[in-house]
């Protein structure tokens, strides 16, 4: 039998009861949300559970959500199951103040470098990182540029003087 | 006599250590450190590798990216979809128009929008020739990093007629920004057809060339098997894809697995390999030229096969993201009025995220978009295959020669644009 989103969603909640929610569909992918402390239990069910098999780690990255309090840093996992070739979304939600996540370097070896990135920019400390440190970053940077707290230069602003441009 | 050396010997030594203060433990150290670049002639980008060395075996090595890091995923947030094709470009660009397409047909995606299917086949028939063009680059570089230039030269000739191509197309020769949300720009010309004919005729005499050259070459089998081995299970594990992970044996490719842009009607294979070595990387991207060679021939047939008003379509209809004709916004409102809100970036998306894979010259390119609704993505991430796959590199040559890494390092299809976003 093809593995389903249903059946996936099914299997989740059967195993990890009210620790998953938001399940959604966008596009065909199925997208689900885990609490951060359970982010490495439902990696590695994915990753076990003979039927679903998701052992195919294609991206990992943050994204930041200034405005949800408590909530404002992603951690987005999308996996793969590349014999039954079926994607998953999964996605787990911390505080800015204290962004601690496990990490899934041990599950995943190309893991090490995607949570370097999202820890570079977006300060996610990936708990029990082998080598938790900026990568394309400078090593000096004190701040993690791809906050929403660092606006790009805002390009309808009327205060720049526009003969510097040739223009005017 | 003897005593004698050694004591100028001693009298050196201690007059340099009042100049020279040397890392402690140096002394007695039985390896080597070696600096391979930033910029080193012998990688083809900015790769830094701090290795250890016990004579010529590596013991050990620490990569350091990011040199050319140029913030994109940040730029994507304050442009609209159409501004950030060009930031598309300078990823991988060794095959440029296959990241602009990617990220068109993620956007149509998100947006819903329908190609007609002579848009499909046209964008088949240039992915295909980046396609070419990437594993052209790749495989004659591994040919001069064992030693032969002459085949690196040679089909140089031929990259240039596919860049001859583009520039035909799209006016651009390396870094495309080729075709729209919804199609092309403009329609190929007759020009730009006979390019591609002259270079369906003459391409296959000089990729049989290229390949008698090296595939049999005792010299290039040597230097290469066995070289930068990974098996399937490791591949997988450190998130290979495309062809370094094809040539360890692992036959995914989204063109198959998630056809795209009407890659299900045409009859391809996919080529594998067996040990995941730097031979037979280089036999999996030479198949693959012959595989890329059928499918622009099939849609070469396939556009032909147009007539009369089908064969004029070149884009789908989205007012919203394709520009008006340039006489439209002279002379009709509605014309006008989308080029206006298209060139102010005014359009809003709708709300939603997506994930969206193509094939790309080196593996699978990705576009996770967020949007809240806004005029530009919330945000975007791309999925860089040879950032993820770079990573598995000191588990490639540890224990191997320094003059093989340097292969390895050629053969895995590094490119640092792409690497360091």
């Amino acid at each position: 039998m093809a593995l389903t989103n249903q059946y996936m969603q099914e299997k989740l909640q059967e195993k990890f009861g009210d620790l998953v929610s938001n399940f959604e569909e966008s596009y065909g992918l199925l997208s689900f949300e885990a609490t951060a402390a359970n982010n490495l239990k439902v990696l590695q069910f994915l990753y076990d559970e003979p039927s679903l098999q998701f052992q195919f780690l294609t991206d990992l990255c943050g994204v930041n959500f200034p405005d949800d309090a408590g909530r404002e840093i992603s951690v987005v996992y999308h996996l793969h199951n590349l014999t039954e070739n079926i994607r998953l979304r999964f996605k787990i939600f911390v505080p800015v103040a204290a962004p601690d996540v496990f990490t899934s370097c041990n599950l995943f070896s190309s893991a090490n470098w995607m949570e370097r990135e999202t820890y570079d920019f977006y300060g996610v400390n990936f708990v029990g990182h082998p080598n938790l440190k900026r990568i394309l970053n400078v090593d000096e940077m004190d701040y993690f540029p791809l906050r929403k707290e660092y606006p790009l230069e805002d390009q309808t602003r009327i205060d720049k003087d526009d003969e510097m441009f040739g223009r005017g | 006599m003897e005593e004698d050396n050694h004591k100028i010997l001693k009298d050196m030594l201690a007059h340099q250590q009042h100049h020279i203060t040397l890392p402690e433990g140096s002394i007695e150290k039985q390896t080597t450190t070696l600096n391979v670049g930033p910029t080193h002639p012998a990688t083809h980008g900015v790769f830094q590798n701090i290795m250890e060395l016990d004579g010529e075996r590596i013991v050990s090595t620490e990569q350091t990216v990011g040199y050319i890091h140029r913030a994109f995923e940040k730029l994507a947030e304050r442009r609209p979809l159409y501004q950030i094709t060009p930031i598309t470009d300078r990823l991988n660009y060794c095959s440029s128009p296959i990241n602009n397409m990617g990220w068109h047909l993620t956007c149509e995606k998100f947006l819903g929008v329908q190609t007609p299917k002579r848009v499909d086949y046209l964008r088949v028939i240039i992915m295909e020739l980046a396609r070419i063009s990437d594993h052209l680059i790749c495989n004659s570089i591994v040919g001069v990093d064992t030693g032969a230039y002459t085949g690196f030269l040679y089909v140089m000739q031929y990259r240039e007629l596919i860049y001859e191509i583009y520039e035909e197309v799209c006016g651009s020769r390396l870094t495309t920004n080729i075709g729209r949300i919804g199609g092309f720009e403009r329609n190929f010309t007759n020009t730009a057809f006979e390019k591609l004919e002259k270079f369906l005729k003459e391409y296959p005499k000089v990729l049989k060339e290229f390949e008698n050259l090296f595939a049999r070459n005792r010299i290039f089998m040597e230097r290469t098997i066995g070289g930068g081995a990974i098996s399937a299970e490791r591949a997988l594990n450190y998130g290979f894809t495309g062809p370094n992970l094809r040539a360890a044996g692992v036959d995914y490719d989204v063109r198959v697995h998630q056809p795209y842009s009407s890659y299900q009607d045409f009859d391809f294979t996919i080529p594998v390999g067996k040990t995941g070595d730097n031979y037979d990387r280089f036999l999996v991207r030479n198949q693959e030229m012959w595989q890329s060679l059928s499918i622009i021939e099939q849609a070469y047939k396939k556009v032909q096969a147009f007539k009369g008003a089908d064969a004029e379509i070149f884009h789908a209809d989205v007012p919203e993201y394709y520009l008006p004709k340039k006489e439209d916004v002279y002379t009709k409102m509605e014309s006008l009025i989308w080029h206006f809100k298209i060139v102010m970036g005014e359009v809003e998306m709708p709300k939603g995220e997506i994930y969206n894979a193509v094939e790309g010259g080196n593996g699978e390119l990705g576009f996770y978009l967020v949007s809240d609704g806004g005029r530009t993505p919330f945000r975007l991430h791309f999925r860089r295959p040879c950032f993820i796959y770079y990573q598995a590199y000191p588990e490639l040559i540890t224990g191997g020669m320094l003059s093989d890494a340097i292969v390895t390092m050629s053969s895995l299809n590094l490119i640092a644009g792409e690497l360091d976003a």
